[in-house]
């Protein structure tokens, strides 16, 4: 390779992957890049490749490793705060992902799916009373999993707004202040909430874990705080990207859309193929805690690994016209949720969200279409989860 | 509990395979339900379980893809008979 490539990189079109990455696509299953401080790791391309070392017990997670690899300096300067089960490693990570296991069954999942109906049916009601125009981000995708994630944590209905508005400021600023006002107000509310809990026990994933838990002595009300709040954002900005960007490569592929809205039987499979066409979690980080040999390389220990979901998901090798959006492929092998024990715990629930989300606004607005020019309308840089800024749209 | 989890392993028909899920290991994704439901459920506490008397797969065709779907390779199909 003449020239190192530097992760991570802008996309060009919001649903492929960065076209700086092309050299990488072609190479081998795992390439060398720079990172912003200059720093050389291990980017893994390759699919097989991806599902060994995700699955590898010698590859951390744990963030306050001083060997693990920043994409950004944000991420750099919040290296000393512990982030709860995606930032740790078995024992630890494992007694927390049996807390919430239970609460994120296909059973459960299922049984939300109402509830989400009934939120979802209720955004596009507002949306058609102020319509016939709006920007789908705010409007519809952001709302969508804010109000799921409240019902799913206990969040009282009475405490919905605030809530919003917080986890609105948490993810999207503007400034580092508001970040971190917003996050301070959040864990202090859900300490309280926590609190009012042991007492008043009512529905809902916190009610579960304060009943079997916290009152047991097996965890207290700061682990709980860092869990609720780690489920608040984790679910939150991926799935509304997964809408917006979602309702925006749909409304490119015309032919495709017209075909799910014939048969909106194609949903689940239209899902997935989105999961591993889209992407938007492009670039997973690890650190080897030990020598491994992988794909006719050896992975030092300390050496910084970073996986490019968008080239993993389209490897020839297991995926046929990989940049071709098709539902009827077995897309079922994607990495989009990740892979081995860090694999996303609320999966199940994103599908659920999504498959209605998108099924519902689809069949309610038949005109639905982008109401500004698609190459200009502003999408996520690269070192963030990849979704749409704004989706103006009409119908 | 102290040491892994018990293996949940059944008597298959002899028609092959006996599948296990190996709870111990199983992190709760439910993919292996949500591949094949014809084979797989979750407990109440998000484990992945053989549904009872489906130990020998049923043939199923999507038992191999859910065997490769489990992010944490907790699913065998050991030797029937």
């Amino acid at each position: 390779m003449s020239e190192t490539v530097v992760f991570p990189q802008n996309r060009t079109c919001p649903y492929h992957p960065p076209t700086a990455y092309e050299p990488l696509r072609a190479g081998r299953p795992l390439s060398r890049v720079s990172l912003f401080d200059g720093r050389s790791v291990w980017i893994v391309t390759g699919h097989a490749e991806a599902r060994a070392l995700l699955a590898d017990g010698r590859l951390s997670a744990d963030r306050q490793n001083a060997a693990f690899p920043a994409p950004t300096p944000r991420f750099a300067g919040l290296r000393d705060r512990r982030t709860a089960l995606i930032g740790v490693d078995d024992p630890e990570h494992n007694v927390q992902r049996r807390m919430l296991i239970p609460s994120f069954t296909l059973k459960r999942t299922a049984a939300l799916r109402p509830r989400i109906q009934e939120t979802v049916d209720r955004l596009i009601d507002a949306m058609v009373a102020r319509g016939p125009r709006a920007e789908l981000v705010g409007a519809f995708a952001l709302p969508v999993p804010s109000m799921v994630i409240c019902d799913v944590l206990g969040v009282p209905y009475e405490d919905h707004e605030f809530f919003e508005e917080q986890s609105r400021r948490l993810l999207r600023g503007p400034e580092m202040a508001d970040v971190e006002d917003a996050r301070t107000r959040i864990n202090a509310y859900l300490a309280e909430l926590i609190e009012r809990k042991r007492s008043e026990p009512g529905e809902g994933l916190l009610d579960e874990l304060v009943g079997r838990h916290l009152l047991a002595g097996e965890t207290d009300t700061g682990e709980l705080v860092s869990l609720a709040a780690l489920l608040l954002i984790a679910g939150h900005e991926t799935t509304a990207n997964m809408i917006s960007l979602g309702t925006y490569t749909l409304l490119r592929h015309p032919e495709q859309l017209a075909e799910l809205r014939q048969d909106p039987s194609l949903l689940p499979a239209a899902v997935e193929e989105l999961m591993r066409f889209l992407s938007i979690a492009d670039g997973m980080l690890r650190v080897a805690t030990e020598d491994i040999e992988v794909g006719g390389v050896t992975v030092r220990a300390d050496d910084g690994v970073v996986f490019s979901t968008s080239v993993i998901n389209r490897d020839e090798a297991v995926f046929e016209r990989p940049d071709v959006l098709d539902w009827h492929r077995p897309a079922r092998h994607h990495l989009g949720f990740g892979f081995g024990v860090h694999q996303c715990l609320g999966q199940n629930l994103a599908r659920a969200e999504m498959e209605i989300a998108l099924g519902t606004l689809f069949a309610r607005l038949p005109g639905l279409r982008l109401a500004a020019e698609p190459d200009r309308i502003p999408f996520k840089p690269g070192d963030t989860i990849q979704g749409m800024v704004e989706l103006p749209v009409a119908w | 509990m102290s040491g892994g989890a018990p293996r949940e392993r059944r008597t298959g028909d002899g028609t092959g395979v006996v599948v296990a899920v190996d709870r111990g290991v199983c992190i709760g994704a439910g993919q292996c339900a949500l591949t094949a439901p014809e084979v797989f459920t979750q407990d109440d506490d998000g484990f992945g379980q053989v549904l009872p008397g489906r130990e020998d797969g049923r043939g199923s065709a999507l038992l191999r893809e859910a065997v490769r779907a489990c992010p944490v390779s907790a699913i065998s199909l050991g030797p029937g008979g």
